[in-house]
C-alpha cells in the first residue's frame, strides 16, 4: 500500500467514525457563557440554560410545555389544610460522584437555599418553607408556614435543585447532580462539555457527548450556523436573518414563546414617572406592533400587562395602552409637561432593547418626550439600572415564569409601590384553590396594567435554528433550559 | 495642479457640500421611523433605499457626513491648536529639560495604539461625539508636535532668524512671526491626512457602539447596524461602506497632491 492510500484510507476511516459518532453527539450554541456552574447560587439564565434537567434535577421538574411534573419525587401527598407536604423520592438515584441522593440530600439543598448567608438568587422561593424533615431515606417532609399554591411550580425551578453536601464547595465549576449528562469540560469562553450518565435513574439520554458553545456577537451567530459549525442555536440572535434558515432545507426554525414580558421599565420613584398620567402618556406614546416589526422582525406577542399571553390565567389587556399619541400629549399636557421633558434610556445590549430603544425614542419624540439613549453593557445594567435605580427609562425582557410578584416589591428597580397590590400577592400566595388564584391574578394583571407601571410591549420570541434530522429540542421556553435529555438525531 | 489633487477635491468637496445641504435640506425626516417601509432597494422614491427602520438612507448618508466631518474637523483642530504650539515650543527651548519633557510626554501618547486610548477615553467618559472627537484629537496632539518641531528646528539656524534675533526679537514673536509661517504648508498637508484618520477613527469608534449616540446618524454604526442584514439587503451595508471608503480616499489623494503641490522642494525640481 502506498503511503497515499493509507492516508487515504486512513481518513475515510476518521470520517466514516466522525459520520457515525455524529449520530450521538450534538453541538449546541447559546448567546451567553454561565458566569458560574452553581444554579443555585447564581442569577445568569445561562447557567439554568447549560445544567437545569440535563446536570441538576430538583424534586418537580418544568417540562417543555410547562407544565410541572414529578423530578425526583416520584410522588408527593399535600395535607389537608395545605402546609404539609410529603414527598416520595425515586429509589436508587445517585450523584455523578457516585454518592446516593436521599432524604438527607433534600433537606440539605432546600436549608441550605433558605439559610440567611444563602446567595440563592430567588429565594423567595423557599421563604414559605417553615422547616424540613426527614421521615426515612427516601421520604422528606416540607412544612410551610402558611399554604402556597405554588410550591411544587416552585420547586421546579433551576435555583431549587438538589445538590449533595459532599460536593457543594465546588459546585460553581464542577457541578455535580443527578441528571441524564455529567459534567465533563468548561474551557471558559469557548465551550462546555457533557457527557451522558451512564448509571442514570431515569430514561437514559440518546445523546453520548453533548458540547454547549457561547457565541453572542449575531454575525458570528449567522456564520455558525450557516456553515454547520454548530448543530442547533437556541435563541438566535438575529431574527431578520430567520427566513433564510426557513428558506434552506438543511436548517429548521423553531420560534417558541418565553416566559420573557419585554417592557418598557420606568422609574416609578424619580419625577415625572410618580405621576400615572406621565406613565399613561408613555404608554400610549407608543406603538407595540412597529416595535415588533422594526426591533423582532415581526417575532413576538403583544403583551398589555406583565403577564404571558400562552398562560390560561392571562387577561388581555392591551386595549388600556392603544397606541394614540394625541391622547398622549393631552395626558401629558394634563400633567403639567405640555412641553414634554427629557429623560434618559438605558439599553442593555440585547437587539430587541437597542433597536426597540431606537424606535421607543423616536416615538416618544413625537408626543415631546425626548429620551437620550444611552447603550450599556449587561454589568454596567445591571448596576446602573437595576441595582443602582439611576434611569428614567429602560427596555428589558424579565424571563422568570410567573414573575408578577415582583411588582409587590418596592426595592425592586422599577420601584413601584402599592400597598393595595402588596396585599393581593399576599392574599395570592396563601391561595391554594385554583379558581380564585385565576381571578386574584386577573385582578394583579388588571391592577399594573391600569397603574401604567410600566410600558408593556411583547412577550419574547424564542428563536431556535436546528439541524434538520435534530428531534426534541424544546420549541418554547417555559423557564431558561436547553434540555438536551430527549433529544435525538433521526436517520 | 495634480489629478489626485482634482480627484481627491472633488470627493472631499462632494461630501463637504452634501454635509453642509444637510443642515436646511433632506430628502426624508430620519427622526420619524416608517417601518412599513423597511430595507426597500434604492428606486426612485429612495435613490439609496430605506434602512431597518425604513429611514432613507441618503438622508441618513447625508447627516453622517456632517457627523463624520464635525468630529474629524474638531478632532484635527485640537491636535493642531495644542500640538503645534508645543512643537514649536520645544524647537524654541531645543536642548533644553522644557524640550526634553514634551517630546517624552508625546512618545507617551505615541506608544499607546491610538485606537486603543480613545476607546478607553469613551469607556471611562461615556459613549458620545464630544467624548469621541476629545478621544481622536488627544492622539493627534503627538502627530502635529513632532511635525513642527522637526520642521521648524531647522529653520531656527536659518540667518533670517539669527537677524530677527539680533533685532532684539524674542523666542515667542519669532516662533509666531517667522517659524509658524514657514511650517503652515506642511501642517494643512498633515492636517489633510489627520482629517481623513478621524473620519475612520469616528466609524470605528461608532461601529463599535463608543462614537455618536442615536439618533445621530454615524456612518459607523450604519454600518454595524446592518452587519447582520447583509445577506437580505446588502445595500445597507454597502452604501455606508463606500461613503467611508470615498470621503477616506478622497482626503488621501488631497492630501497627497497638496503635498506634491506645496512641497518647495518638489515644486522646484518641477520647474
Amino acid at each position: 500500500m502506498t503511503h497515499f492510500t493509507k492516508l487515504l484510507s486512513a481518513s475515510v476511516l476518521a470520517l466514516t467514525a466522525s459520520i457515525a459518532s455524529a449520530q450521538t453527539s450534538i453541538t449546541v450554541a447559546i448567546q451567553l457563557e454561565p458566569p458560574n456552574l452553581d444554579p443555585t447560587g447564581g442569577a445568569a439564565q445561562a447557567i439554568d440554560s447549560v445544567l437545569y434537567s440535563n446536570v441538576f434535577e430538583g424534586l418537580t421538574r418544568f417540562m417543555a410545555d410547562g407544565s410541572v411534573v414529578a423530578g425526583l419525587a416520584q410522588s408527593w401527598e399535600i395535607s389537608d389544610d395545605g402546609l404539609t407536604y410529603t414527598f416520595m423520592l425515586h429509589d436508587g438515584v445517585t450523584f455523578h460522584d457516585g454518592t446516593t441522593m436521599d432524604a438527607e440530600d433534600v433537606k440539605f439543598s432546600l436549608d441550605r437555599a433558605r439559610s440567611d448567608d444563602s446567595i440563592n438568587a430567588q429565594k423567595g422561593l423557599f421563604a414559605d418553607i417553615a422547616d424540613v424533615t426527614v421521615v426515612d431515606p427516601l421520604t422528606v417532609a416540607v412544612t410551610l408556614s402558611q399554604p402556597n399554591g405554588m410550591f411544587l411550580f416552585n420547586m421546579a425551578w433551576g435555583d431549587a435543585v438538589i445538590v449533595a453536601p459532599e460536593s457543594i464547595d465546588t459546585i460553581a465549576s464542577n457541578p455535580i447532580g443527578t441528571g441524564a449528562f455529567t459534567f465533563t469540560d468548561w474551557v471558559q469562553g469557548d465551550r462546555l462539555e457533557l457527557t451522558r450518565n451512564e448509571s442514570y435513574w431515569g430514561q437514559p439520554a440518546a445523546l453520548e457527548t453533548a458540547t454547549f458553545r457561547f457565541i453572542s456577537d449575531p454575525t458570528a451567530a449567522f456564520a455558525a450556523v450557516m456553515a454547520e459549525d454548530v448543530d442547533a442555536f437556541v435563541g438566535f440572535p438575529a431574527p431578520e436573518n430567520l427566513p433564510q434558515f426557513e428558506a434552506d432545507p438543511r436548517f429548521q426554525v423553531l420560534v417558541g414563546n418565553t416566559e420573557g414580558e419585554t417592557i418598557l421599565s420606568m422609574n416609578n420613584k424619580m419625577p415625572p414617572f410618580d405621576n400615572v398620567l406621565v406613565r399613561q402618556a408613555v404608554s400610549l406614546a407608543i406603538d407595540r406592533q412597529s416595535i415588533i416589526d422594526g426591533a423582532m422582525f415581526g417575532y413576538g406577542t403583544p403583551i398589555g400587562t406583565h403577564f404571558a399571553p400562552h398562560n390560561p390565567d392571562y387577561v388581555d389587556l392591551i386595549a388600556n395602552s392603544t397606541y394614540n399619541p394625541q391622547r398622549a400629549r393631552e395626558l401629558l399636557a394634563e400633567a403639567g409637561f405640555a412641553d414634554g421633558f427629557t429623560t434618559t434610556l438605558k439599553l442593555p445590549p440585547p437587539s430587541y432593547a437597542r433597536r426597540g430603544g431606537e424606535i421607543i425614542a423616536s416615538q416618544l419624540r413625537d408626543v415631546g418626550i425626548t429620551a437620550e439613549i444611552s447603550n450599556l453593557e449587561w454589568a454596567q445594567w445591571i448596576e446602573e439600572v437595576f441595582n443602582g435605580k439611576d434611569f428614567g427609562l429602560s427596555i428589558v425582557s424579565h424571563t422568570e415564569p410567573m414573575d408578577i410578584g415582583i411588582y409587590a416589591d418596592p426595592e425592586y428597580y422599577f420601584q413601584y409601590d402599592n400597598p393595595e397590590f402588596q396585599a393581593l400577592m399576599d392574599t395570592l400566595n396563601a391561595t391554594t384553590d385554583p379558581t380564585t388564584r385565576s381571578a386574584l391574578l386577573a385582578d394583579a394583571q388588571t391592577t399594573i396594567s391600569e397603574d401604567y407601571v410600566n410600558g408593556y410591549l411583547f412577550q419574547l420570541a424564542v428563536p431556535t435554528v436546528a439541524k434538520a434530522g435534530l428531534n426534541g429540542l424544546w420549541l418554547n421556553q417555559p423557564t431558561a433550559a436547553v434540555d438536551l435529555t430527549g433529544v435525538t438525531w433521526s436517520e | 495642479m495634480s489629478r489626485s489633487i482634482a480627484i481627491g477635491a472633488t470627493l472631499t468637496l462632494v461630501f463637504l457640500g452634501l454635509a453642509a445641504l444637510s443642515f436646511i435640506y433632506t430628502p426624508y425626516d430620519i427622526q420619524s421611523f416608517d417601518i412599513p417601509n423597511k430595507l426597500h432597494r434604492p428606486d426612485a422614491t429612495n435613490w439609496l433605499g430605506t434602512d431597518h427602520f425604513g429611514r432613507d438612507i441618503l438622508s441618513m448618508i447625508m447627516l453622517g457626513a456632517r457627523t463624520s466631518i464635525a468630529v474629524a474637523v474638531l478632532a484635527v483642530g485640537i491636535g493642531i491648536c495644542i500640538g503645534v504650539p508645543l512643537g514649536l515650543l520645544a524647537a524654541a527651548r531645543r536642548g533644553s529639560l522644557l524640550d526634553e519633557l514634551i517630546m517624552r510626554g508625546n512618545d507617551l501618547v505615541f506608544a499607546f495604539p491610538s485606537l486603543v486610548i480613545a476607546i478607553l477615553i469613551t469607556a471611562i467618559f461615556g459613549p458620545s461625539a464630544i467624548n469621541a472627537i476629545i478621544a481622536i484629537g488627544i492622539f493627534n496632539i503627538p502627530v502635529f508636535a513632532r511635525l513642527s518641531r522637526g520642521a521648524a528646528l531647522p529653520i531656527w539656524e536659518r540667518d533670517f532668524i539669527l537677524a530677527a534675533r539680533v533685532a532684539g526679537k524674542s523666542s515667542l514673536r519669532i516662533s509666531i512671526e517667522h517659524i509658524l509661517p514657514n511650517i503652515t504648508n506642511l501642517m494643512i498637508v498633515q492636517g489633510t491626512i489627520q482629517f481623513s484618520l478621524g473620519i475612520l477613527a469616528e466609524a470605528a469608534l461608532s461601529y463599535i457602539g463608543l462614537g455618536a449616540q442615536p439618533p445621530t446618524a454615524s456612518w459607523g454604526r450604519m454600518l454595524a447596524d446592518a452587519q447582520t442584514l447583509t445577506s437580505i439587503a446588502p445595500h445597507t451595508a454597502l452604501i455606508p461602506g463606500m461613503a467611508i471608503v470615498l470621503m477616506v480616499l478622497g482626503l488621501n489623494l488631497l492630501g497627497d497632491g497638496l503635498r506634491d503641490w506645496l512641497d518647495p522642494r518638489i515644486r522646484i525640481a518641477r520647474t
